[in-house]
């Protein structure tokens, strides 16, 4: 074993243990630990995608010194290095763009908790791709979830409380679903480790034994990660727990925490249920109608609101009906659009995240759109990030979405059956984002005189910095798509 | 030169010093949507309407409709999903059958060799500290980020002297004061006992911490925050819970390292049976006792006066 195959190992530990360092320190202090955590875990992983991508396979690492079905493992391959590297950008760029509000908003004697929960939330996400083993990501779903709760909360205003208590009872809702579904998944297996299931499962369906309880467990893990990913029907604590919560928090809930998730399912379905079987049980089409309706419903909520932040959060819901619409489609290449689809959203909702509280930082707080008029004039940096980030969203070539609805209608093109629905859906959806994107993009850029004063570039350096990278992240995921399609073609087949 | 001073121009834009569409725009001053007194007084009138009846719940039919479809809706999905779950419950293969999936190779393992391997005797601590310890790290940081999450919730800063139900210290109730004081002592001996003894006998770091969090709370019932800050502070808890975590993680690391890359771990396993055997297992008992031990107590003292 080389020394490289340890890093995935070491970038869990150190994002754990940084999270116990930082209770005993300052604000500042835990600050700064986080940023080297940050940059190092993404570092590491980068190593670890370039080794996996030469290697051309997947390899696992045992976490003890017992071997798989005994004790623990994890499992790398190019799409879990891809995906952390990814993570770890997302959650660097978010916690600088919004440092300045989460200083303001929250008490100086709690922020060291904010990177307390940032640190324990980044690792567990990290643990959640790089499992094997189901039982291990219960209990870092667990950790995901609470952290999450915190980080919501740490503003403390009525609003963000109510947001956490929704979004814990909602969560929680789903964890117990999840697990209900893997305690019988491993009655009817007898294993935790994703690829013995896998065989065991597989060996059940062939003999058609147990088909009723496999399709109900099926069921029941699928629902579970659905409710914490917030899809369409389940998607009621979006808007507040993204809308008041601190900018980094929504730009790091909306574009990781719920994509962990997805990722999870998406594990599930290759590397625990098997694809086939899957598709065999229908539940992809229950998930295809489900993420159509996200994506409509998404996006008429988005276009009725007033507030800038709850109108990001309720397109937020419609992304996920996107990716849950490619997830449903029940092939490879919608499956390829739909993981592509959760870097693609990732990237756009932080920047639009980050972009929006830049505008309402140069309108006095307010969040109303009555109050942002003229805002891209006041802070031009924002107004920039915000216009690209809508444009991405809307699915203007270059940018980032337009891949991500090019790769779904090519998905579409090779099933027949659902041809129709998703063209038909695909541009309802698209007009109707561009209705509320378009709009608030002109709204921002309508000259106006105002009472508020404009944020100057030298005052903003650091937000300026995250802003310019989260556009040009999105600009590389739009025009230089081939690598990361590839990335996650030859990711996908180590899923195998 | 040209180009040196665009990129001034364009920094001086980028700044807002310099604005070369400032007078040349169109200024639309923004409407604020006013309507006519008239209106405005029709519109006051009708939402004083609206939550008089929307608050007059004897009455509103709607409201009341709503709220028996709601919870016939509910019932009727509960049970359709209880329903649902007993069907599979009966469809599952019968318990204690010893044909069953999960009577396999994973379980003869943990049973036979168990504590050959890990030194235990008692094989369920062997298995959550040794075979899968991992789960069991990720289980620890459950509790600490619990609470940091209560303490982000409640905690409530010093300098601000908000009343805590401290004032009402101390009861001095003499029949909670004496049982106390001949129970706490045996608690503390018996849950220091369980973890201790957590590879010999049933218990562990869990059971045991849960035991020693109950005696400090039914400490501090009977004798108040006076007494128990003498020994536990916030202070002590961040740094009890600090080197426990810390101790686990790191030791952890190290065996998950030596293991995955094949090397010798070099800790020795000792005779089964012995109080000190079984490798790393007994000082992880001891920190996840601790870090039990002082969660429970931080909740409760955190939900009593916000802090410690």
């Amino acid at each position: 074993m080389t020394f490289v195959q340890n890093f995935p190992f070491i970038s869990i530990i150190v994002s754990l243990f940084s999270g116990a360092v930082s209770s005993i320190l300052s604000g500042r202090t835990a600050r700064v630990i986080n940023r080297i955590v940050v940059i190092t875990v993404a570092i590491l992983s980068a190593v670890t995608l370039a080794y996996t991508w030469r290697t051309g396979t997947s390899y696992v690492f045992w976490m003890g010194h017992f071997p798989a079905p005994f004790g623990n493992e994890i499992r790398v391959g190019v799409l879990e290095a891809g995906m952390a590297v990814f993570f770890c950008l997302i959650v660097l760029l978010s916690l600088w763009g919004g440092r300045e509000h989460m200083e303001m908003e929250v008490e100086e004697s709690k922020q060291n908790y904010y990177y307390i929960l940032t640190n324990l939330l980044l690792c567990s996400l990290l643990a959640l791709v790089y499992t094997n083993d189901l039982f291990t990501a219960y209990v870092f779903v667990e950790i995901n979830t609470i952290s999450a709760c915190g980080l919501i909360m740490i503003t403390q205003t009525g609003r963000t409380i109510e947001a956490a208590v929704r979004y814990m009872i909602m969560s929680l809702l789903g964890s117990g679903l999840l697990l209900m579904g893997l305690c019988i998944l491993y009655d009817l297996t007898g294993h935790l480790l994703m690829s013995n299931i896998q065989e065991a499962v597989a060996v059940l369906h062939a003999s058609g034994e147990y088909t009723i309880p496999l399709t109900i467990t099926i069921g029941l893990v699928t629902v579970g990660l659905a409710i914490k990913s917030a899809l369409f029907p389940f998607h009621t604590w979006v808007p507040d727990a993204y809308g008041y919560s601190t900018a980094s928090s929504a730009a790091i809930l909306s574009g990781l925490v719920s994509k962990g998730y997805i990722f999870l399912l998406i594990k599930i379905i290759y590397r625990v249920i098997g694809f086939e079987t899957f598709h065999d049980t229908k539940i992809v089409n229950v998930l295809f109608v489900f993420g159509l309706a996200g994506m409509i419903f998404g996006s008429l909520s988005a276009i009725k609101e007033n507030n800038i932040r709850r109108m990001i959060a309720f397109s937020s819901v419609a992304q996920i009906g996107y990716i849950y619409m490619g997830i449903g489609m029940g092939t490879q290449a919608g499956m390829v659009a739909a993981v592509f689809h959760i870097f693609s959203h990732a990237a756009t909702k932080a920047l639009l995240f980050i972009a929006g509280v830049g505008l309402t930082d140069a309108s006095g707080n307010n969040v109303q759109f009555i109050h942002l008029t003229g805002a891209a004039y006041r802070n031009k940096i924002a107004g920039v990030a915000f216009a690209a980030g809508s444009l991405s969203m809307v699915g203007m070539p270059l940018l980032s979405g337009f891949i991500s609805k090019l790769l779904f209608a090519q998905a579409a093109v090779q099933n027949q059956g659902k041809l129709l629905p998703t063209m038909i859906v695909l541009a309802l959806s698209t007009i109707l984002n561009a209705i509320y994107f378009i709009k608030t993009v002109i709204r921002i850029y309508t000259p106006t005189e105002s009472d508020y004063e404009g944020r100057a570039l030298s005052s903003q350096k650091l937000f300026a910095v995250s802003a310019v990278l989260l556009v040009v992240l999105n600009l590389y995921l739009g025009s230089m798509s081939q690598f990361l399609v590839d990335l996650i073609e030859k990711g996908l087949g180590m899923f195998a | 030169m040209k180009n040196k001073e665009r990129k001034s121009r364009f920094l001086q834009w980028l700044d807002g010093e310099k604005d070369i569409y400032a007078g040349n725009m169109e200024m639309r001053p923004q409407k604020e949507y006013i309507s006519s007194p008239k209106l405005l007084s029709r519109q006051e009138h009708e939402r004083r309407l609206l939550t008089e009846r929307a608050n007059d719940v004897e009455h509103n039919r709607v409201y009341r409709l709503y709220k028996a479809a709601y919870r016939v809706l509910a019932l009727v999905f509960c049970l359709s999903f209880i329903f649902l779950l007993l069907l599979e419950v009966s469809w599952l293969p019968p318990v204690g059958s010893a044909a069953n999936p999960d009577n396999n190779e994973v379980s003869a393992r943990y049973i036979e060799k168990g504590m050959q391997e890990t030194g235990a005797v008692n094989i369920v601590t062997g298995m959550i500290l040794d075979y899968r310890a991992f789960d069991t790290l990720g289980e620890s940081h459950v509790l600490f980020v619990a609470t940091i999450t209560v303490l982000v919730l409640l905690r409530k800063d010093k300098g601000k002297k908000e009343d805590n139900d401290r004032v009402y210290e101390p009861k001095n109730d003499t029949i909670l004061q004496k049982v106390a004081f001949i129970l706490v002592p045996m608690i503390m001996i018996f849950g220091i006992y369980i973890i201790l003894n957590g590879h010999l006998s049933p218990g562990g770091g869990f059971s045991g911490g849960a035991i020693i969090g109950a005696g400090l709370i039914l400490y501090l019932n009977a004798f108040g925050f006076a007494k128990t800050e003498r020994f536990f502070t916030e202070k002590t808890y961040k740094i009890v819970s600090f080197c426990a975590l810390s101790f686990y993680c790191l030791a952890k690391s190290y065996s998950f390292y030596t293991g995955a890359n094949g090397l010798e771990s070099g800790i020795p396993l000792g005779t089964p049976g012995a109080i000190l055997s079984s490798g790393l297992i007994l000082p992880l008992n001891i920190c996840v006792g601790l870090v039990v031990a002082c969660t429970m107590y931080a909740f409760y003292a955190i939900f009593r006066k916000g802090g410690f």
